[in-house]
């Protein structure tokens, strides 16, 4: 059982690039604490800025600190960031192109009990919808850490989700690198897809095992990056498997499961696509794992839909 | 001064053409800060057309974004297009749009909606504290603009930060385009608001460009930023727009630009005289 969040990956990586670049700077919201920034507020406190809760004020910031050669991240609660900080984030970081990293922290259903206010559901909906923004979402520890290398060097753009709590291994050892935008395939297969992203990964990754048990053979995608989208690792997965099920904590809309079946409606004799996700309401109260099992996002339901599904069409 | 009085009105008849030409902008509001932006550009900002990204140069973010024709006949007078280009204002394909963009040299950032501009500044005024750089930036909001909240939270946090190279200069020109700001959404005391959070500040009159130019070049008072409330006439310059809530973005017929291009002219030729 893995003990270390993503956020505290997060942290250690940050620290130890800001530590060779101080033009690396970290922006919190009054979000040091949920965020796991300690330690850097600690280490490096003139490298952390404070803006208190002002979630536009925050963004508009980092983007006038980038503008002038920083390298800013954000790191605000996912919920806020995303809806109350959308239009900086569209105007001043995407559109006037600045290099300023949004760090969505606690997102989709981290924060289980607080309510539909704390839940981030549509961020990926409408960071997705902005051109020149990267949307990425590690699927563990060691992809986190892969990618907050990748972000400390690279120029552009980006949205990143991260979890509030340790969530399983998906990988077995550190990763060397980073590709953005390029689909990882987690293990091959000739039956069916199961695309997912960040913590879904591992449900998809557990549902592979059991359905290999009933002798299915099951592709893992693991969509780390929504955008720029791996367009080509989709289509093959529609045309070499028969089935395509996608997997994310986020609304059934515009996530994840919009974003492939965008790809796959255009090519023909291509397999269906299956959409899991949160319903279309404000999400019942629990644990990731429990709301997570309420919706369908399990081994089980997984199983049962594949099941049926071969069942009916061979 | 009298060449900056000067320079103002050629901007502004500058202005009255691309508008006319194009049949769209925002004339009331451009005629409004025109004595900003040339007391900015030609008497106290550090900034080269030839060197637009050198990271000396003093910052200007135009958080009043919809004023963008005034803006881009004082680039292009200053060097940073070509005239001719402000012919294509608002056409198919043009760089000059109706907002500040920074595809054309000389603008910082893209603005347009309003209350991002002092966010914005703050972040590029601690980056000059962070970097021990002594360049300043400067930034224009119009009074409507005052009841985005995210104008507060950036005032909040540039005295927070002590970012006394920081000036916000409000064109409290006191029309937006309902009517007047202080039956939309009251801003006053205004002032006493500014120094509440914070700021150091003046008041001049806007559309005076020697009292502009004395309050720009002020000493900043040491951890403070500063506000400059430059109280203006929306429409300054031609009688028809001035004061007049409607013109904010109207685009005048053929007589009624004929007669704001004499008038202009008329002062042109007073000034002469000086
Ligand atoms: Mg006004």
């Amino acid at each position: 059982m893995n003990k270390i969040a993503n956020r505290q990956i997060m942290c250690e990586t940050l620290l130890e690039q800001a530590k060779k670049n101080n033009d690396l700077l970290v922006l919190t919201s009054d979000s040091r604490g949920s965020a796991s920034l300690l330690p850097f507020a600690e280490q490096l406190p003139t490298q952390l800025i404070e803006t208190g809760i002002a979630e536009q004020n925050i963004v508009g910031m980092a983007a006038g600190l980038a503008h002038s050669g920083k390298r800013p991240f954000v790191a605000s609660p996912a919920c806020f960031l995303s809806m109350r900080s959308i239009e900086q984030i569209k105007v001043d970081v995407a559109y006037s192109n600045t290099n300023v990293k949004l760090i969505g922290i606690s997102g989709g259903v981290s924060y289980g009990a607080l309510g539909m206010s704390h839940h981030s559901l549509q961020d990926i909906a409408v960071t997705r919808a902005i051109p020149n923004l990267e949307v990425i979402i590690p699927a563990d520890r060691f992809e986190t850490k892969a990618v907050f290398n990748y972000l400390a060097e690279s120029d552009k753009p980006a949205y990143v989700r991260l979890g509030r709590n340790p969530v399983e291994d998906c990988y077995s050892e550190e990763l060397t690198s980073f590709e953005v935008g390029k689909a990882v395939t987690m293990q091959d297969g000739r039956d069916l897809t199961l695309i997912a992203t960040g913590e879904t990964v591992r449900v998809a990754l557990d549902a592979a095992l059991a359905l290999e048990q009933q002798g299915l053979s099951v592709r893992v995608l693991n969509i780390h990056t929504i955008k720029p989208l791996d367009q080509q690792a989709i289509i093959k997965a529609a045309q070499e498997t028969k089935l395509v099920m996608t997997l994310e904590e986020h609304s059934i809309y515009s996530g994840l499961g919009a974003a492939v079946a965008e790809v796959i409606s255009a090519i023909p004799q291509s397999a269906p696509v299956k959409i899991l996700g949160i319903a279309d309401e404000p999400a019942i109260t629990g644990k990731t794992k429990e709301i997570f099992e309420h919706y369908g996002l399990s081994v089980e339901n997984i199983k049962q839909i594949v099941t049926d599904y071969f069942r009916k069409n061979g | 001064m009298v060449n900056l009085q000067k320079k103002a009105l050629e901007i502004r008849k500058d202005v009255l053409e691309m508008i006319f030409h194009a049949k769209t902008g925002h004339t009331g509001s451009d005629l409004s800060c025109t004595d900003i932006l040339v007391t900015l550009y030609y008497d106290v900002m550090n900034i080269d057309a030839n060197q637009p990204d050198d990271p000396n140069r003093d910052r200007y973010i135009q958080s009043k974004g919809h004023a963008a024709e005034v803006y881009w006949a004082v680039l292009a007078d200053k060097g940073f297009l070509e005239k001719e280009e402000l012919k294509t204002f608002s056409a198919y394909g043009s760089r000059l749009i109706g907002h500040p963009n920074n595809k054309v040299a000389g603008v910082e950032m893209n603005t347009g909606s309003l209350g991002h501009g002092l966010p914005i500044a703050t972040g590029m005024a601690l980056a000059a504290k962070k970097n021990q750089k002594h360049y300043r930036t400067f930034t224009l909001l119009g009074d409507g603009e005052l009841a985005e909240g995210s104008v507060w939270e950036g005032a909040m946090a540039a005295a927070h930060y002590q970012l006394d190279q920081l000036t916000a200069i409000i064109d409290r020109n006191g029309l937006q385009i309902s009517g007047a700001s202080e039956d939309v959404m009251r801003v006053e005391p205004l002032a006493d608001k500014w120094r509440a959070f914070g700021w150091h500040v003046l008041e001049v009159d806007g559309n005076d460009i020697s009292a502009l130019s004395e309050a720009l070049h002020q000493q900043p008072v040491t951890g403070k930023p500063t506000c400059i409330i430059a109280h203006t006439v929306k429409g300054k310059g031609i009688s028809l727009a001035e004061n007049q809530a409607g013109w904010h973005h109207r685009v005048p017929n053929q007589v009624e630009f004929d007669q704001a291009i004499a008038e202009l002219e008329a002062q042109l030729e007073v000034l002469d005289h000086e």
